[in-house]
């Protein structure tokens, strides 16, 4: 970043656009300093502004019954019973990850960490959604390794749980790879904090880290443009973490918390400083003084610039009870951790920042925080969307062996085990996971009370590229989907919407069209959302964008987390029942892209009725101890979804698939969605399918456990320890 | 790493007065601290967490348990830093005269690295940190030996980056656990855990107190914990 005069070249350097910059010199009257430009920049940036999303984010239903705090916080807030609340949200780091794939995704933890526990919130679980290119390619598996990596030396060090999340490939994220990181916390419902700094006169503390010169610009520039030949030399931009520091850091917040004398709190996250400073005094309607000469740095020399964009990593602010900044200092002094006062709160609803006593920066709040620029950009359908969305079954060759296709998909990239990645991630650490990764979701037991957690994050691109509106809904449905067959009731919805450039009419168009599918299955669900973070510029120049990824984190609720029910086929001899009605559907199906290599046709048909009452099915149906196992169908239709269940409950299945009129490939393969596959005592089945009908659920009987095969009419037959090594082995195989 | 340690406070019963009384050692970066407390307590110890720069141990201990987690971030070297703590010193002297000491993965590197275990822990084979449930066989574990006769296999999860015992096989130790199935991170002869010779020092890989709640899957670790506390019942010295 040149350091020079401040003109509209300077202005342009810094990713503002012209009248962006005329805005600014009206808003102070004045050409502004460095410092202040810098300010400006990254609190306008794509990344810290939403401008190019606010106004569609706003059509999203973000109230219910649960819901103590929605979007506008750290992270949402909901109500659980026994005076707790989950705090949850997911957040993007791919720009970083990309560029620096290990500090990338570790940040990505850390920064989503912060956001948890700078509510009060003691972290419990984490979940990555992560996106690659072909895994055929070295250099995505480098990216991969160096991922997982990230997020396990962050995670495990740290101290929290990973236990879900997402692994997908698609040549769509060759130049883009997606990282996003999703936390959940508990927290007592009267023991939230905000970031506010209230009380005229209270001292603002700074906590944690140093600051260092890593980080500058992460937000304005990298995160908030599209990638290009020079890209690489911006990995000075990415941050680099210290879990250990993260560590003490969450130990010392939450035990200042415990005093009492903390009136408002915000971690340093994208732009450091000087985001977090503005929001705090902008919540609160107030102004801050901040003495730059007292905030800790790693070395001399550093400007005021470089100090108040810095995004070095493990930093928290906290407004305190004047009087008792001495007594907060001493309590974290504990942790050996840098704490001291840096400035203070004023009323005068401007920031003022000082350095070697003179101001280098003097600007009104409101208008920077509050009034960011807000666009409405022009949206059209992309070129030839509706030639990929047609797909006449005829044309599809007939499946010549149903079995071979069963292993090929099993043994595919897209859906083979995931454990190559989970196993390198501590799943257990804090005594709270009931269940662990590799079914559909995770559940934990929540700390100091006999209910549970089920957390599931789910999207598939393809679906969304060739129909975003439907794959938006399908993401939502199937996200709750997730939840429901572990027993847990849905709750809200956190997610992290991944786009490419949105100066581009088509990317727009994918983008508002995905949030209108979002808005309509979170009503339809009564899932309302109530945090996230939207990731534009998601491309790299010439390549195209990504696909349309809107990843949904979803949250659900377990009475007793002892009710929890797994995947897994659980005893022999019992009756496996298919949920749900198998439409002929294959388009822009797995079987399609990995038979055929057709990206095409329309996704699956949604029925958010059926969706409804299904999940209130496998609700009712955990919460009477009825099931033995609950799976969930998606990508590979009924087949392999019972090839899972028996493979990692290491117990075969003999059965046949409802539809004789069907295609086969569809019976077996297709992705019709609102199905699940679930195992009961044969003793049981009665009160199954009882309960089945109350609740309007299509259910069939279609076989029973048992064996060493998995015998699937029509037309599979294979042995239950082949399908395991070939659908367990895979990612190794390919990685190692 | 906990700063307002919850313990669990165990029922009160006829055996109340001879109810083993554990001390956690807790180090910036630890976090298993409160799950091994929770699992202690819940098999019928009186725990107390013990902050690692404290110069003396609380009265009246009569066992020590080192948590897992990431002492000082394993920076330089896992358990590296840790054992300069000054309550290191402490259970450095009582372990000399016989006070029970369990050191659980990280806890387990540190007693390596301040001399109380034979052997060091090194980078696993492949490299890679691993969360797994894995079986053990127990063979010798000291005078922890209560309900636990040699052979028996339990099924625990091991987590771990650095989890690979090497000892020099000419000079054995006393294996205390060894792997039954897969080796799973390169231990030389599979050890998984240790004894000292004089058998009140027992490190190991796997985390017992990660199953002790059939909530959480396999409960076979509580007859290690177990047999850990019948071996902190009584003084404190060596029988």
């Amino acid at each position: 970043m040149s350091v020079g005069a401040v003109n509209l070249e300077a202005a342009r350097n810094h990713g503002l656009s012209d009248e962006e910059y005329a805005r600014i010199l009206e808003i102070l009257g004045r050409t502004p300093t460095l410092p202040e430009l810098g300010i400006f920049s990254v609190m306008w940036s794509e990344h810290c502004s939403y401008k190019s999303s606010k106004r569609w984010l706003a059509t999203l239903p973000t109230k219910g019954r649960d819901v103590l705090y929605g979007p506008g916080e750290n992270a949402g807030v909901v109500a659980i019973g026994d005076g707790l609340a989950a705090v949850f949200k997911i957040e993007s780091h791919n720009h970083p990850s990309f560029v620096e794939p290990h500090a990338g995704a570790a940040t990505g933890v850390g920064g989503i960490l912060r956001d948890i526990f700078t509510m009060g919130a003691r972290p419990l679980a984490s979940l990555d959604s992560i996106r690659f290119g072909p895994l055929e390619e070295a250099h995505q598996r480098f990216l991969l390794r160096g991922v997982v990596k990230g997020i396990a030396d962050y995670g495990n060090s740290f101290g929290c749980a990973t236990v879900g999340g997402e692994l997908s490939f698609h040549p769509g994220y060759r130049n883009n790879i997606l990282v996003n990181a999703m936390n959940l916390g508990i927290v007592e419902v009267d023991r939230i904090f905000l970031a506010k700094a209230s009380g005229v006169g209270n001292p603002l503390l700074y906590l944690g880290s140093r600051t260092g010169r890593d980080g500058i610009h992460g937000a304005s520039l990298l995160a908030s443009s599209d990638f290009d030949e020079a890209s690489a030399e911006m990995r000075p931009t990415v941050q680099i973490g210290d879990p250990f520091t993260e560590n003490k850091l969450l130990e010392a917040t939450l035990s200042a918390l415990q005093t009492g004398a903390v009136v408002g709190i915000q971690d340093l996250g994208a732009a450091g400083l000087t985001c977090s400073s503005f929001e705090m005094a902008s919540n609160a309607g107030t102004g801050i003084e901040m003495d730059l000469d007292r905030v800790p740095v790693r070395e001399v020399g550093m400007t005021p610039y470089e100090i108040l964009l810095s995004e070095s990593q493990e930093r928290m602010l906290l407004v305190v009870e004047a009087g008792r900044e001495d007594e907060v200092i001493a309590l974290c002094g504990r942790w050996e951790l840098a704490c001291t006062v840096v400035g203070r709160i004023t009323d005068d609803g401007r920031m003022r920042v000082v350095s070697s006593g003179e101001v280098v920066v003097d600007i009104p709040v409101d208008p920077v925080a509050a009034s960011a620029p807000v666009y409405d950009r022009p949206r059209a359908e992309p070129a030839g969307l509706r030639e990929r969305q047609q797909l006449e079954l005829g044309e599809i060759p007939a499946e010549k062996d149903p079995g071979g296709a069963l292993l090929d998909l099993l043994s595919s990239p897209a859906l083979c085990s995931r454990s190559w990645v989970y196993e390198q991630y501590d799943q257990l650490v804090q005594s709270s996971t009931v269940l662990r990764p590799g079914g559909d979701a995770a559940v934990m037991r929540v700390p100091g009370s006999a209910r549970g957690l089920a957390v599931s994050t789910d999207c598939n691109p393809r679906y969304c590229e060739l129909d975003p509106y439907r794959g938006a809904q399908l993401a939502v449905a199937e996200a709750a989907r997730n939840v429901a067959v572990t027993g847990a009731r849905p709750l809200a919805v956190t997610n992290c919407l991944n786009f490419g450039n949105p100066e581009r009419p088509e990317i727009m168009w994918e983008f508002v069209e995905c949030v209108r599918g979002m808005a309509d299955a979170c009503s339809a669900l009564e899932v309302p959302v109530v945090s996230g973070n939207v990731s534009f510029y998601n491309e790299t120049r010439g390549e195209g964008a990504i696909p349309p990824t809107p990843t949904i984190g979803m949250l659900g609720l377990l009475a007793e987390a002892s009710d929890a029910v797994g995947a897994a086929f659980a005893a022999v001899g019992d009756t496996v029942l298919l949920l749900g009605e198998t439409r002929e559907e294959l388009g822009a199906s797995e079987y399609l892209a990995r038979r055929l290599g057709w990206e095409r046709g329309r996704p699956p048909v949604v029925d958010l009725a059926a969706e409804r009452c299904l999940q209130e099915f496998l609700v009712e149906a955990a919460a009477g101890k009825l099931l033995r196992s609950a799976h969930d169908l998606s990508e590979g239709g009924a087949a392999v979804a019972l090839s899972e269940s028996a493979i990692s409950g290491w117990i075969g299945f003999e059965g046949a698939l409802p539809g004789a009129g069907l295609r086969v490939e569809a019976r077996l393969f297709g992705e019709s969605a609102g199905r699940a596959v679930i195992s009961c005592d044969p003793a049981r089945v009665e009160a199954v399918l009882h309960l089945a009908v109350r609740h309007g659920v299509p259910a069939a009987v279609i076989g029973r456990t048992g064996g060493d095969r998995i015998r699937i009419d029509p037309g599979v037959d294979v042995g239950l320890r082949e399908a395991h090594d070939l659908w367990s082995g895979k990612l190794s195989e390919m990685l190692d | 790493m906990s700063s307002v340690a919850q313990i669990v406070t165990p029922k009160q019963g006829a055996e109340a007065d001879v109810r083993p009384r554990v001390g956690i050692v807790v180090f910036p970066g630890s976090n298993d601290d409160r799950d091994m407390a929770s699992a202690l307590a819940g098999l019928g110890a009186e725990v107390e967490m013990v902050w690692h720069r404290d110069r003396t141990l609380p009265e009246g201990l009569t066992g020590v348990a080192i948590p897992g987690g990431f002492s000082y971030g394993d920076y330089l070297r896992a358990g590296a830093m840790a054992r300069f703590s000054p309550v290191m010193r402490q259970v450095e002297a009582r372990a000399a005269t016989g006070l029970p000491v369990l050191g659980v993965c990280n806890g387990f590197q540190i007693l390596c690295e301040s001399g109380l275990l034979p052997g060091a822990l090194v980078p696993n084979r492949d490299r890679r940190f691993v969360c797994r449930d894995v079986w053990v066989r127990v063979e010798d574990p000291g005078r922890f030996d209560a309900g636990l006769s040699p052979g028996r296999e339990l099924e625990i999860p091991i987590k771990h980056a650095r989890g690979a015992y090497m000892i020099d096989l000419k000079r054995p130790a006393r294996v205390a656990l060894r792997y039954a199935g897969p080796n799973p991170n390169g231990s030389n002869d599979a050890i998984a855990g240790v004894v000292s010779e004089a058998g009140n020092v027992l490190g190991l890989m796997p985390h017992p107190e990660h199953a002790v709640d059939p909530l959480l899957g396999s409960t076979d670790g509580a007859p290690l914990l177990r047999a850990f506390l019948a071996g902190c019942r009584g003084d404190g010295t060596e029988a």
